[in-house]
């Protein structure tokens, strides 16, 4: 390898390392959160059984999870101008990232909420909790508990995919990644970059992952 | 302090409870016993209102209340004033055992935190578990939890506790445990209503014994009466099969 080959390398990994911190990582983070904080609403419709609202939902996972990513993203980002909606291209993503990962968030939660024993909530009520009560602090906690492992999984995959906001004009690493590579040619070993960095996010996020499954057993919950 | 009257509930079409009338006074134990499936479990639940049963009435403290036109608020009422303890022991498994007995008075009760915990140590030592207070359910044996579980019960001041066979999920070694401190209860005067297999209990600690099977009550009678003489038929073959049961088990 010769020298000015190397120092391209490095000079690019902090130039995808950027726009990693600066658009992938908040990418990640706000449409994540977002998708959680429905993702808990379109489970406790389903897990209480609210007719109508639950069919809504129902509906909603069902049309999100049946289409592509890159088709929802294209929908919203080319589609809907057609039709006067215009967004740029972050919110854009964001829209189609917090809707696409709450579905599968929704279900996470909805199986994880089934699991909690009826006896949870049979204890609650005769102590003289609340509905509201008992889901907030008994049923909720064991449910975040159960479906901690399979959410993280879904953020880390939803970091993978954010490199799919690269089709929409968002300059997050992917698309910085080509901008480099049109100067440069160095194709190969700028995609290694790119996919080394994106390999770091995720060990980042699994070796998070682990903390918190070791602080949440310690809570004993489940364990056994 | 409560009485039950003609309380009727059938699950799909299958009736469970078919009349059902019961009286427990004031610091009465009064051991329910029966055959399984003869609608025990279903009975407690109802008085709780964990399920809705389809007709009767039911006066507690003083207060009539025909069921399925229990008002909500009359129902968070009266779960005031009651506590249940469940066969599966049913502690929060996101509580500690100290949690687990303060939650109902901290959250339900709006007591605050430092009285709550000082009622909740002192619940935990009458059942033996003050020192297990930081545990979870999951590091605690059966016979731990089913503890646990009534000093939840006895936390919040009840008027009476209802037991749905607290024993029966436990090893028999651990059920010795649980039942030396319902028997203390007992002797405190507590008031009780307690669905159980051990007829040692019935017959030792209970005043009143209540005979039910295919969701009639068979035969109530004072503790001793019913076991030294029975006077239904049908009564004479339960306390017979119980004793070759038990036999058996022995050895
Ligand atoms: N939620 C329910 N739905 C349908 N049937 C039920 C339900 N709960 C109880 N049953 C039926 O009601 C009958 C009485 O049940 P219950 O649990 O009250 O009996 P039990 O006397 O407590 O019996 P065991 O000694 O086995 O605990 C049984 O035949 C049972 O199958
Ligand atoms: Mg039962």
């Amino acid at each position: 390898m010769n020298e000015r080959l190397w120092e391209l390398l490095t000079d690019s990994f902090w130039q995808i390392l950027i726009p990693g911190l600066t658009m992938t990582i908040p990418l990640t983070v706000i449409s994540f959160a977002l998708a959680m904080v429905i993702a808990v609403v379109v489970a406790l419709f389903q897990f209480a059984n609210i007719q109508g609202l639950k069919q809504v939902a129902r509906f909603y996972i069902w049309v999100i999870r049946g289409t592509p990513l890159l088709v929802q993203l294209f929908l919203v980002f080319y589609g809907l101008p057609d039709i006067g909606i215009v967004f740029d291209p972050f919110p854009a993503a964001v829209i189609v990232f917090s809707i696409n990962e709450d579905a599968y968030c929704a279900e996470t939660m909805r199986a994880a909420l089934e699991a909690v024993p009826v006896g949870q909530i049979e204890a609650g009520r005769c102590v003289g909790m609340s509905c509201l009560q008992i889901m907030r602090r008994i049923v909720l906690p064991q449910a975040f508990r159960t479906a901690f492992p399979p959410l993280s999984n879904s953020l880390i995959a939803m970091v993978k995919d954010t490199s799919l906001a690269s089709n929409i004009t968002v300059t997050e690493m992917l698309m910085t990644t080509r901008q480099i590579i049109s100067r440069t040619y160095e194709t190969l070993p700028l995609y290694c970059v790119v996919g080394v960095i994106y390999l770091l996010f995720s060990t980042v996020l699994t070796k998070l992952q682990r903390v918190g499954e070791k602080r949440l057993s310690s809570y004993g919950a489940q364990k056994e | 302090m409560l009485e039950v009257r003609s309380i009727q509930k059938s699950f799909g079409g299958t009736p469970v409870l078919r009349d059902v009338s019961l009286t427990v006074a004031k610091g009465d134990v009064v051991a329910i016993v029966g055959p399984s499936g003869s609608g025990k479990t279903t009975l407690l639940r109802c008085l709780n209102f964990l399920e809705t049963a389809d007709g009767g009435e039911m006066t507690f403290d003083g207060e009539t209340f025909r069921f399925g036109h229990v008002a909500k608020r009359d129902i968070a009422r009266i779960r005031r004033k009651t506590a249940f303890v469940f066969q599966s022991y049913n502690l929060f498994r996101n509580k500690t055992a100290l949690q687990n007995v303060t939650e109902g008075l901290i959250v339900a009760r709006k007591v605050p935190r430092a009285r709550a915990e000082e009622t909740g140590m002192r619940m935990l030592e009458k059942v033996g578990m003050a020192d297990r207070r930081d545990a979870y359910p999951s590091q605690l044996s059966g016979g731990q939890q089913q503890r646990v579980a009534i000093a939840r019960a006895l936390a919040t001041d009840p008027e009476i506790i209802y037991f749905d066979e607290p024993t029966s999920a436990l090893d028999p070694e651990l059920t010795g445990e649980v039942l030396a401190v319902m028997r203390q209860l007992a002797d405190e005067g507590m008031t009780m209503l307690v669905v159980t297999h051990e007829m040692s209990f019935a017959r030792n600690v209970s005043n009143r014994v209540v005979f039910m099977e295919n969701g009639v009550v068979v035969e109530a009678a004072p503790a001793r009466e019913f076991f030294d003489h029975p006077r239904e038929a049908r009564t004479r073959a339960f306390l017979r099969t119980f004793g070759a049961r038990a036999d058996m088990g022995a050895d």
